[in-house]
């Protein structure tokens, strides 16, 4: 198992964050928070691999072929619906911030409210 | 009795579905009925439970899906009467808050009823998870019904900044989780806690693992709000609706604690074990800063609700650093102490709000003396704020005692002067604010404090007294808790069980139940007298804090400018780290993660 998959998760994980610390808007910040979420999914995946292994399916298949493993894939689907339900209530947020403040801009909104 | 811990988690799932679905069909009546009647069982079911685990640990596999040969191929509940009573307190303060909610707010907002109910089934599922991944879907859940509630007012700007504020730095926290749990997959194929720990002990722990610990841990202390991931915690609770903040403060941050408790003892404490005073010191070091950080922002609060919030930072500080001594002692030191202050806090939130609907403000400088006309509410505050400073048999007492003897018998006791000194501050702001607002003592302003913009109040007339009814209920069942007999030694017993990592892997895995010596009942409660005198210095120093925040300007002064000149600019710095900006937090969190992750990537060697 190559290092790749787990460098690509933690760059993906890192370049999300540094967009929600220095977003200047609520949607662009939900956005990046799910950029930061896919460094799960990497990762996740990364984790079940197996080199050669085919999908988890084994109806009519010999026993003993190698697959990958079928348990990270539900975990990833899990994680996919949070991270979702998390989404759409972000961006319900921002829009009835935007239709109250006049803005989505996190410092704007900070100052408003002392 | 395993089929227990299902339902309490089921009935408060299915009457929310209910509630929101029988929306405009179902007579309102009948859906109080459900709500309320869905809580009550919750808490009735967490009793039954605590007593059923008092012998071993009842643990319930979904669809009968038992291990093979001692492999977990299921999910499992494995519930202890730790978890057990957290469950009941959840159950007892949802059904109470609820109840005060449905008097407090709006008829018309039938959903509030439906995520709460969602929010305390999920809270309940997270304490009794027997499986790490389940534990953070749990987290999620409870998550976003809480990030739904503190927005819930959509129509005014401050909940709305404080739900964006709560539900981003949460959710990277709940991706924290999600790494270690892929990282902690990956080394052991295991997703169950008793099997990913039976996999890990007999193993040196390596970079992995540490990595792992750190994001889990970080992960569930971001719910927590330990500083610094504490941030979210103040924006959200000043603003969420009165009742929602009495559930949070009560049992929904505390349980961040509790994970963190939950994943150390059953994994981590394996292939850390001789290692433990690295993670201990840790811990310890950061309930003592969250503390004390805490307490002082709760002293330059003005805006009632934010002064509870930091208080509550300040608590959950001390209940860190019990539970981060790693013995049975602090964690059910730690216990008590929960149970202690989630009812008292909550109990001052519902003060606020008989306040707020009452005077139509929140602040304490715009209150100055308007809360007179009813003496019962001071009694109630005042008295709720010294039982949290832990005088001698009164309110969080018990806990600070038992966290006393827990870090004086692992050689540290100079853990004890500064988590009591944490207190004395907290009561302090709380005592001011009480005597300013009940009494109408000291001057009008104080510009040390910072300015706020106050809550809209509810629309609608509220019976005060049925507020103030439930508001008295928390305070006193608070106040006593020290002196609940025999609570003492069936913690501390409970605790034992908690930490018994090998027990607990036995029951889950084999099923083989390990028995253990009842808890001795009804025990003469034990106290060292070095604890009787931090407590009543702890509750003295509170007072006389209370006493020079309404009176420092009669201070003398030179001796006020020295005392200016030195403290100013270290608390000019903390108001300007509590900036509200969510990018600030996302900050400190990364930063504090990093931190954590770098000292026990050296000292877990």
């Amino acid at each position: 198992m190559s290092f790749l998959p787990y460098a690509v998760a933690g760059w993906i994980c890192l370049v999300g964050l540094y967009g929600v610390v220095t977003s200047r808007n609520l949607v662009h910040l939900a956005v990046c928070l799910t950029v930061t979420q896919s460094s799960t999914y990497v990762l996740l995946l990364a984790v079940g691999y197996v080199r050669g292994g085919g999908p988890p399916i084994f109806k009519g298949v010999k026993l003993g072929t190698s697959a990958v493993d079928p348990v990270v894939q539900a975990l990833s689907l899990t994680d996919i619906v949070v991270s979702v339900t998390v989404l759409a209530l972000i961006l319900a947020l921002a829009l009835d911030v935007s239709r109250h403040a006049g803005t989505v801009d996190p410092d704007e909104i900070a100052g408003m409210h002392g | 009795m395993s089929w227990v811990p299902p339902l309490i988690v089921a009935v408060p799932l299915i009457s929310a579905a209910v509630v929101a679905g029988g929306d405009h069909v179902m007579p309102s009546r009948l859906q109080d009925a459900i709500g309320l009647g869905a809580l009550a069982a919750v808490c009735g079911l967490g009793v039954v439970l605590m007593l059923a685990a008092q012998t071993h640990e009842v643990v319930d596999w979904f669809g009968g899906w038992r291990p093979r040969s001692a492999v977990a191929v299921g999910i499992d509940f494995a519930v202890d009467p730790l978890a057990a009573g957290v469950t009941a307190l959840a159950g007892a303060v949802a059904l109470l808050t609820l109840a005060y909610a449905r008097i407090y707010l709006e008829q018309a907002a039938r959903l509030f009823d439906a995520l709460f109910l969602i929010m305390c089934g999920a809270l309940c599922g997270f304490v009794m998870s027997g499986d790490v991944f389940n534990l953070f879907v749990w987290l999620e859940l409870m998550g976003v019904s809480a990030y739904a509630l503190t927005g819930f007012e959509v129509k005014e700007i401050g909940p709305l900044q404080g739900a964006v504020n709560f539900s981003i730095v949460n959710t990277i926290g709940g991706f924290f989780v999600v790494i270690a749990i892929a990282l902690l997959y990956g080394r052991t194929g295991a997703l169950n806690l008793a099997q990913i720990g039976q996999t890990l002990s007999g193993h040196k722990a390596d970079g992995l693992v540490v990595v792992a610990m750190t994001l889990i841990v970080c992960g569930f202390l971001c719910k927590a709000a330990i500083v610094p991931f504490h941030l979210w915690l103040a924006d959200a609770y000043a603003v969420a609706p009165t009742p929602v903040c009495a559930f949070f403060a009560a049992v929904m941050t505390d349980v961040g604690l509790f994970g963190v408790a939950r994943v150390y003892w059953t994994i981590f404490a394996a292939p850390f074990g001789s290692h433990s005073s690295a993670v201990l010191d840790a811990l310890v070091w950061l309930g003592i800063v969250s503390a004390l950080v805490g307490a002082v922002m709760a002293f330059l609060q003005r805006h009632l609700k934010r002064m509870l919030a930091y208080t509550v930072v300040a608590h959950i500080g001390v209940m860190l650093a019990g539970i981060g001594l790693l013995t049975s002692k602090g964690l059910a030191g730690a216990a008590d102490m929960l149970l202690a202050h989630g009812l008292l806090t909550a109990g001052l939130f519902l003060v606020v709000g008989v306040l707020v609907a009452w005077r139509h403000e929140g602040d304490e400088l715009d209150l100055h003396g308007r809360g007179r006309a009813r003496p019962w509410l001071g009694v109630l505050w005042l008295g709720a704020a010294i039982a949290l400073a832990g005088p001698p048999y009164v309110g969080v007492y018990l806990g600070h005692a038992l966290i006393d003897e827990a870090a004086s018998g692992g050689g540290r006791s100079w853990v004890q002067p500064l988590l009591w000194l944490a207190d004395a501050i907290g009561s302090a702001a709380l005592l001011r604010a009480g005597a300013r607002v009940f009494l109408g003592l000291g001057p009008m302003d104080d510009p040390l404090l910072s300015p706020e913009h106050g809550e809209k109040p509810p629309r609608r007339r509220a019976r005060l007294g049925a507020l103030t009814a439930i508001a008295t209920v928390f305070v006193v069942a608070g106040a006593v808790v020290s002196v609940i007999p025999g609570l003492n030694w069936g913690t501390v017993a409970a605790a034992d069980r908690f930490r018994d990592r090998v027990a607990y892997a036995k029951v889950v895995l084999h099923g083989l139940p390990v028995p253990h010596a009842p808890a001795l009942r009804f025990a003469l409660e034990h106290s060292t007298l070095e604890s009787l005198l931090y407590g009543a210095g702890a509750t003295v120093l509170a007072l006389a804090l209370a006493a020079l925040g309404l009176y420092r300007r009669n201070v003398p002064g030179a001796a006020a400018a020295a005392v200016g000149r030195v403290l100013s600019p270290p608390v000019a710095a903390l108001k300007a780290v509590h900036s509200g900006v969510v990018g600030d937090y996302v900050m400190w969190l990364v930063v504090g993660t990093a931190v954590i992750g770098g000292a026990w990537a050296i000292t877990l060697r």
